[in-house]
């Protein structure tokens, strides 16, 4: 645990908690950015670089866009002028809580439960490539499956209808 | 840098490697734990010199080459022949009141320029600008590089929307959804170029096309599925880069200056500079990517510096940027739009399964033929057929008549 | 096919950009402020008053109608009447303008001042460097810098002043004749009442010419 990491560490909450609290759309979808790029720069500390370029080149390259497009596109960017929290938040919290707190005990479980791996292993892109098209390659096509019918869902959702006016 | 050793080459070493050793020899000076992060610093100080510098002359040259083709002289009253231009420009922005809209989010609109010309400076890290002249010589090397040109659209929409005004964000939103568009095709054609050399490392794409066939180099370009490639990427280039014809984003005529309206003075250099140093990266990975990189374009011309092969031929693609801006109009969003998904992404697909099929097929002419017909016949057919009644013609009015 | 024609375009601009530095004819440019090329006969910048003779004050025609004032798409044309009179043209006592000032950064040269003025006192100009370093009133040219000479009238507008000049002599003509035809007259009417009058003839004849 390097000051690197609790530098990033900071940026990503920071990031994360602006994303939240702003008022503005806008400025919470830019927050959000922070937190992705946080999250990118994270990975690189822990020297994995693909997942780290990955995070950057779809999370702010096409997701941060795509969610400033639906923004602009839908409901304009004008602050609310109520606050920010919904009337249900003690409902979201709890859910959040919940989460959280599954997914940390799945972290800490899996130091006790996954042998630790003796050196820091050197993964190269190649590798990567090898284990997503050798071992992995059925997920890969399901989820490749699951993308391609979004997006064929998706075109079908926008197409005009037959016999109505554009 | 590489700590490769200099391979067979017939360049004296000192010319060839004259900015290696430079920074070799100001960095042994320094006590041994400081010299990697000093070696880095001077690489950067590097970039951060020598891209600018080039930007100040190609935005001379740029005007001069276009003036021409249209029969002008183009500048020339600042210093001899107008080379001095540049400096008066800069001057100029330097000086000029820096004018913030009211209505603008101040920290947004200062942020936006910024965050623009740091992203594209980072791409050059991974550029191979001559033979173990590599700043940053990462395994992924290639998708650093799209990540950080995929991180300036951000930047971009980041002014347009800033701005308050609605040329700004019309102009943002355009250029958002061209560089979406583009970048689809531009990954995938470099992804065709990443399954033949098979590595991200752009160190190492510029070695596997590092070879001669007689005097002739083994660049990407003169395969079928190179050109083919090569040919969408610069299309797709010159989208990324908002160079006309695709520079809708700033077209003058419709939209004022696109995102870029609100901003005067400094902050404008600043995307004026972001958008040339793109210009450069883009033509740096392309050159990487398809022409070999620093390797000489023939074998015998290898005497001269890996440097100079690079810087020259990032150059030429600039040339060609500006004999396109001066030749062809600008498009319509539209038929922007119906290129990049109807045309240039079916045909980019296309080319990655050519690719695969080079690939498989082993050495010998028969790959040659089968996948240059395959290619050729495709784009015909697409050219003719595809693009058949795809709204190219005039334009129809739905509502004004 | 596809691209044939981005191919076509881009000779013909690589044959420009060759051209431009073999030809020189190809090169229309002229570099202005060393070369220059004679205005157009019919060019028109801004207004400018004309007045005949040597004497701008006195010889200027117009007659403060503030017919121009009043017709000024822009209203850039700000005018105040003399108190008292000078001869024109033909010798009649007219009001003159004590103060005529055009706002040329607001003229948009329409030349409607010139059209409807009746005493073809107010022309259009050529000459179009007026740049200044006066940011305030550098542009507001008042009566004596507006006031230019029928020479150099002639000099940039050539037809059209002959012909204001014939339009102008013969209304001269008319006036002169029409003032003898009223001296004869008069002439008679007091040699029928056989007493040498004290009245002068009528306009005298003269003026500035
Ligand atoms: S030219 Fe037109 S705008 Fe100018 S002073 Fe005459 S009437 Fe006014
Ligand atoms: S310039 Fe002509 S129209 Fe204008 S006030 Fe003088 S006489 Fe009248």
């Amino acid at each position: 645990m390097s000051p690197i990491f609790y530098v990033l560490a900071v940026l990503t909450v920071a990031g994360g908690l602006a994303a939240v609290l702003l008022k503005n759309t806008v400025h919470c979808a830019l927050a959000l950015t922070v937190a992705f790029a946080g999250l990118a720069l994270l990975f690189l500390n822990l020297d994995a670089q693909f997942v780290g370029f990955a995070q950057i080149l779809i999370y702010i390259g096409a997701v941060a866009i795509l969610v400033v497009f639906a923004i602009l596109l839908t409901r304009g960017t004008e602050t609310p002028q109520a606050g920010v929290f919904s009337r249900s938040w003690f409902v979201g919290l709890v859910i959040a809580a919940g989460v959280f707190s599954v997914l940390g005990w799945a972290v800490l479980q899996s130091a006790r439960v996954l042998p630790q791996p003796s050196a820091i292993p050197s993964v190269t892109v190649h590798d990567i490539g090898v284990a997503l098209l050798g071992r992995y390659v059925l997920p890969l096509e399901i989820v490749a499956l699951l993308l391609t019918s979004a997006t064929i869902g998706a075109v079908i959702v926008a197409m005009h209808e037959k016999g109505r006016p554009q | 840098m590489l700590a490769a050793p200099v391979s067979t080459h017939s360049v004296p070493v000192i010319v060839d490697q004259a900015f290696v050793l430079f920074k070799d020899w100001l960095v042994s000076f320094l006590p041994p734990s400081w010299r990697p992060a000093a070696g880095v610093v001077l690489c950067v100080i590097a970039i951060v010199c020598v891209f600018p510098g080039l930007f100040a002359l190609t935005t001379v040259f740029e005007r001069k080459g276009l003036g021409r083709m249209q029969n002008r002289y183009g500048p020339n009253r600042v210093g001899p022949y107008g080379f001095f231009q540049p400096v008066a420009d800069g001057i100029k922005s330097l000086t000029k009141e820096d004018v913030v809209p009211l209505n603008a989010d101040v920290v947004v609109h200062f942020l936006a320029p910024l965050t623009l010309v740091v992203t594209v400076f980072m791409g050059f890290a991974v550029l191979p600008m001559g033979r173990n002249m590599v700043l940053a010589n990462l395994d992924a090397g290639l998708l650093f590089f799209f990540s950080m040109s995929a991180a300036t659209e951000l930047s971009v929409f980041m002014a347009g929307w800033s701005s308050r005004n609605k040329y700004s964000l019309l102009g943002a939103m355009r250029a958002v959804a061209q560089m979406i568009s583009y970048e689809v095709p531009l990954l995938l054609t470099t992804v065709a170029v990443v399954m033949i050399a098979g590595s991200l490392s752009l160190p190492k794409i510029v070695a596997a096309q590092s070879g001669y066939t007689g005097v002739f180099p083994h660049w990407y370009i003169f395969t079928p599925w190179g050109l083919a490639s090569f040919l969408v990427f610069a299309i797709a280039a010159t989208a990324e880069t908002n160079r006309s014809p695709f520079d809708l984003p700033e077209g003058e005529s419709e939209i004022v200056a696109g995102y870029h309206t609100e901003y005067s003075g400094f902050k404008f250099a600043l995307f004026f500079l972001g958008e040339y140093l793109a210009m450069f990266s883009i033509s740096g990975i392309g050159v990487t990517l398809f022409l070999g990189g620093w390797s000489a374009p023939l074998s015998f011309l290898n005497v001269v510096p890996s440097w100079f092969w690079f810087f020259s031929k990032v150059m030429v693609s600039i040339f060609v940027f500006i004999w396109m801006r001066g030749t062809l109009p600008r498009l319509r969003q539209d038929q922007l739009m119906n290129f990049a998904w109807k045309f240039v992404l079916p045909f980019t697909l296309l080319n990655l399964g050519v690719t695969a099929l080079w690939r498989f097929m082993g050495e010998g002419w028969a790959r040659w033929v089968v996948s240059s017909v395959i290619l050729v016949g495709v784009y015909v057919f697409m050219g003719r057929v595809g693009m058949f009644k795809k709204h190219f013609g005039p334009r129809s009015y739905r509502y004004a008549e | 096919m596809l691209g044939e024609g981005i191919l076509k375009g881009m000779a013909e601009t690589a044959k420009n950009f060759a051209g431009s530095f073999v030809s020189e004819d190809r090169l229309t440019t002229v570099e202005y402020p060393e070369q220059r090329i004679p205005t157009f006969e019919n060019a028109r910048v801004f207004p400018f008053l004309v007045y005949d003779g040597s004497d701008w004050a006195a010889g200027m025609r117009c007659v403060a109608c503030q017919i121009c004032e009043k017709e000024c798409p822009p209203k850039c044309i700000y005018i105040e009447k003399s108190q008292d009179k000078k001869p024109d043209f033909v010798g009649k006592p007219q009001f003159y303008p004590a103060r005529f000032d055009i706002d040329v950064s607001v003229c948009m040269s329409c030349q409607i001042c010139v059209e409807v003025c009746p005493f073809e006192a107010i022309k259009m100009d050529t000459e179009f460097e007026l740049a200044t370093d006066n940011r305030f009133g550098g542009l507001l040219l008042d009566r004596e810098e507006l006031a230019k000479s029928n020479e150099y009238y002639h000099r940039i507008h050539p037809t059209e002043a002959d012909e204001v000049d014939a339009r102008l002599n013969s209304e001269k003509a008319a006036a002169e004749a029409k003032a003898k035809a009223a001296a004869q007259a008069a002439a008679a009417k007091s040699a029928d009442a056989a007493k040498p009058s004290p009245a002068k003839p009528a306009p005298s004849t003269g003026g500035e010419d």
